[in-house]
């Protein structure tokens, strides 16, 4: 066997993430670790990257007992980590990211030539001859950056690679260059950890399906036979009947219309219209435009042309201010940069987008997050105060549900409202959106899963490369027609 | 991802007292920052008689230590606090200070403005540099540093185009009286100074702009799409640093009755530096008024001590940056272990 982990434990404070991890597993194999939000996969990742300490617990490699001494010790010793967040430098060119830390030199300088034609062979190797190495980072698609992370991980030939939620941010052929990569890592003997949520794309590509719960494995399962239920039931250790709520029969008129919305290189000429009590969504590929509309329906952004009427009223939403005036409120896709202020207290955070006037009632904003907090069940009792980096991913995004819903909007827009979100915390939303639009509020929810995009909506609208190419009742529509139309199948 | 050790803190955070990485925690809220502060200026103030032969604590010294510390580093630094929680800078309150200073004696002197006017314009001079500072920041996006640091040499330069010699106001006793009146033995220019603390502190954390300048600091794009004028934060923020440093000239004016074109120079690092061991951080986002004016008593009583003790001004210097190298290591030395 070639990594046995025996026990590992790992605790922070007095939570105890890891509770003895037992793992054999043998090189040239393909193994998923899927588990729910807080399973404690990202430790364990940590772990086998050396970025933490494990508690206690043996690592064996090769036979022979691992002990890492840091994120470098791990990759000396084989084992590379592509985490989900990217890590590449922005500014420098694919070339110098490949090699940081390895450049090739001559007379002690950059030998920039042997550089360049080095990153090219690495990426043809790793068969992403695609990306051009003299490229900028900032400059290429996020799915070329990863293609550049996953080579720049190759680059020290590990025998062991993990992959943390590599497919999160691709989509169409992008995911097909990822999973033939993966098959052909395996092929060459690389034993390949990979962590994903999305449960099909484990089913096809795994060779052993493991499951983890509450810090432990519950379960191996044989991705041959098993099936997505199967791992739903034991990831959330119940049974999840019924994630999606039943469609909603009665809307209200119009609230929202939008005529001809165009913005120069992003989307043009988008039309439709939000009825009140309705959850429309919108989906596509990723680079569809899909967010980017719905910044500027939010004024996020400027529109080059179109009109956005909310009620009656052709309103200039030119500014957030004055969307969120019209009853418009917009839980972006990025909580991290866009939704949180992740060094402020929860309570600042609630409270951001309803401050107004000259002098602030801290008794009204402190009973507005006492409200919220019970309202949408935040876990941590009393965790008024403290940062919002403290609290899961889940409860990080009830935080920013929490801060429009105190706008009272009329209109809610939620940005892929369960990227990385367990099915347990996403059945929940699910309820929580249904909630809403019987109190009458209107959804329009961008999503890039194809099951929420056509079980959660009454609506879909689909769009490719910047335009609106249909708009399906969902009732009448399977997630194959809208998957058609979204990657252009139905065009010709 | 979510974050391990979820679960202990939700054990952990209703009790009253926690200690974890590092940090105190007072129900979940983390004070380490102002216990750091309260130990050092305890300590200095334990140390302080016996190392100054009962100097310290008498009346004469401690009129002297509040009036000196007005300026700089309290008003000063007050008006950088609103500055540095935007994440930005400003370079530029020492020549606003020289600048306000020499405008006031001006036009008290020599264009014949009554004293009241001539203050009301120094200050007002402060404000109109703080705009210009604001205004080029926000609108063309340019970083705070460069920005100011061009301001910095710019209002330099102008104070010697109105005046290249000293201007005296020892002929106009009400030019001086502000610096140097005493009420009770306090001297009117550090009440000042308490009531603009005050008055931060109220606009820190009772309204809108004052929670919107500290979230600025946090993350702008998330204030932005909250509805927030951004530009109207960062605007106000370096208007309020340019009132304070207008405030702080006068007042020192008034104080010297002698004013040197070069008044104010290096004034800007001492403001700085208060912020910084009161446990702002220069990132933004994070500060307190409280502990800017901790951090300003413990800077203008090292500084008090040391003259005591008569050391020499460039052992002070030394000694200063050491232990401000050291207090912001202490906090830090918890706040490294956050997040990823």
């Amino acid at each position: 066997m070639s990594l046995v982990l025996r026990g590992i434990r790992k605790s922070y404070g007095f939570a105890e993430v890891l509770r003895g991890i037992d793992l054999e597993a043998g090189y040239g194999r393909v193994l998923a670790i899927v588990g729910a939000n807080g399973a404690g996969k990202s430790t364990l990742i940590k772990i086998l990257a050396g970025a933490v300490p494990k508690g206690s617990g043996v690592i064996e490699m090769d036979g022979r007992p691992l002990d890492l001494q840091g994120p470098h010790d791990a990759i000396r010793k084989g084992i590379c980590t592509v985490y989900q967040e990217l890590s590449l430098v922005p500014g420098l060119t694919v070339t110098e990211n490949l090699l940081m830390g390895v450049l090739p030199t001559r007379y002690g300088l950059i030998d920039w030539r042997a550089a360049r034609a080095r990153a090219k062979e690495i990426l043809a190797s790793v068969g992403f001859g695609a990306v051009d190495e003299t490229a900028v980072i900032s400059e290429l698609s996020i799915a070329k950056q990863q293609m550049v992370e996953i080579a720049k991980a190759l680059v020290s030939k590990p025998k062991i690679l993990v992959l943390d939620e590599p497919s999160a941010v691709l989509s169409g052929s992008d995911l097909d260059s990822l999973y033939a990569l993966v098959r052909q890592l395996r092929a060459r003997g690389i034993l390949v950890l990979y962590v994903s949520h999305r449960l099909q794309e484990v089913l096809d590509l795994a060779d052993r399906i493991l499951i983890l719960k509450d810090g432990g494995f519950v379960a191996e399962l044989d991705p041959s036979v098993a099936t997505e239920d199967e791992m739903i039931t034991l990831m959330a250790g119940r049974q999840i009947e019924a994630i999606y709520p039943d469609r909603r029969k009665k809307f209200g008129p119009p609230v929202m219309t939008v005529q001809g919305l165009t913005r120069a290189g992003e989307f043009e000429n988008i039309s439709f219209s939000l009825r009140g009590g309705e959850v429309l969504s919108i989906f596509g590929l990723v680079g569809a435009g899909r967010s980017e509309l719905v910044e500027t329906i939010f004024g996020a952004r400027k529109a080059d042309g179109g009109l956005v009427s909310v009620g009656d009223e052709a309103a200039v939403l030119d500014t957030p201010a004055k969307a969120i005036n019209s009853g418009l409120a917009l839980v972006t896709e990025d909580r991290k940069h866009t939704g949180l202020i992740l060094g402020h207290s929860v309570h600042e955070n609630i409270n951001l987008a309803t401050m107004r006037g000259l002098m602030l009632s801290l008794a009204k904003r402190r009973s507005n997050t006492d409200t919220m907090l019970e309202n949408l069940s935040v876990m941590p009792k009393r965790c008024n105060n403290m940062e919002v980096w403290q609290l899961s991913g889940g409860n990080q995004q009830k935080v920013v549900v929490s801060k429009w819903l105190l706008t009272n909007p009329s209109i809610l827009i939620l940005d892929e409202p369960t990227r990385g979100v367990d099915m347990a915390t996403r059945a929940e939303i699910y309820r929580k959106i249904d909630e809403l639009a019987a109190l009458g509020l209107s959804i329009l929810m961008v999503s890039s899963d194809l099951t929420e995009a056509v079980s959660m909506a009454d609506r879909v609208l689909v769009m490719r490369d910047g335009r609106l190419v249909k708009e399906l009742a969902a009732a009448d529509s399977d997630e194959e027609e809208v998957l058609a139309y979204a990657i252009g199948g139905y065009d010709q | 991802m979510s974050k391990p050790g979820l679960a202990a803190q939700a054990a952990s955070a209703p009790q009253l007292v926690t200690f974890r990485h590092g940090r105190v925690e007072v129900r979940g809220r983390d004070v380490t920052a102002p216990l750091i502060l309260f130990t050092v200026a305890a300590s200095l103030a334990i140390i302080a008689n016996p190392l100054t032969n009962g100097v310290f604590f008498t009346g004469n010294n401690l009129t002297n230590l509040l009036r000196q510390m007005t300026t700089i580093p309290g008003l000063l630094s007050l008006g950088m606090l609103f500055v540095i929680l935007t994440g930005g800078i400003d370079l530029s309150v020492g020549s606003v200070v020289g600048f306000s200073a020499i405008i006031a004696a001006l036009a008290t002197v020599q264009w014949g403005f009554p004293v009241w006017a001539a203050f009301a314009l120094g200050i007002g001079t402060g404000a109109f540099w703080g705009l210009v500072n604001g205004t080029i920041i926000a609108r063309f996006k340019l970083a705070p540093f460069v920005v100011t640091l061009a301001m910095m040499t710019l209002i330099r330069g102008l104070i010697y185009v109105f005046s290249e010699m000293s201007v005296s106001t020892r002929d106009f006793p009400a030019f001086t009286v502000l610096g140097s009146a005493l009420v009770f033995g306090i001297p009117v220019s550090a009440i000042i100074m308490v009531g603009f603390f005050i008055l931060g502190a109220v606009l820190l954390n009772l309204t809108p702009l004052g929670r919107s300048i500290i979230s600025i600091g946090g993350n702008r794009e998330t204030v932005r799409l909250a509805g927030i004028s951004v530009s109207r934060g960062i605007i106000s923020a370096y208007v309020i640093s340019g009132i304070c440093a207008g405030v702080g000239g006068v007042l020192l004016a008034s104080r010297l009755g002698n004013i040197q074109p070069s008044l104010g120079s290096m004034f800007e690092l001492d403001a700085i530096a208060a912020c910084v061991i009161g446990g702002a951080s220069l990132a933004g986002g994070k500060g307190t008024v409280q502990g800017t004016a901790l951090g300003v008593l413990i800077l203008a009583v090292m500084n008090n001590l040391l003259s005591l003790r008569n050391v020499d001004s460039y052992w002070q210097w030394i000694l200063k940056g050491i232990i401000i190298i050291i207090v912001v290591l202490i906090h830090s030395a918890g706040a490294g272990k956050r997040g990823q």
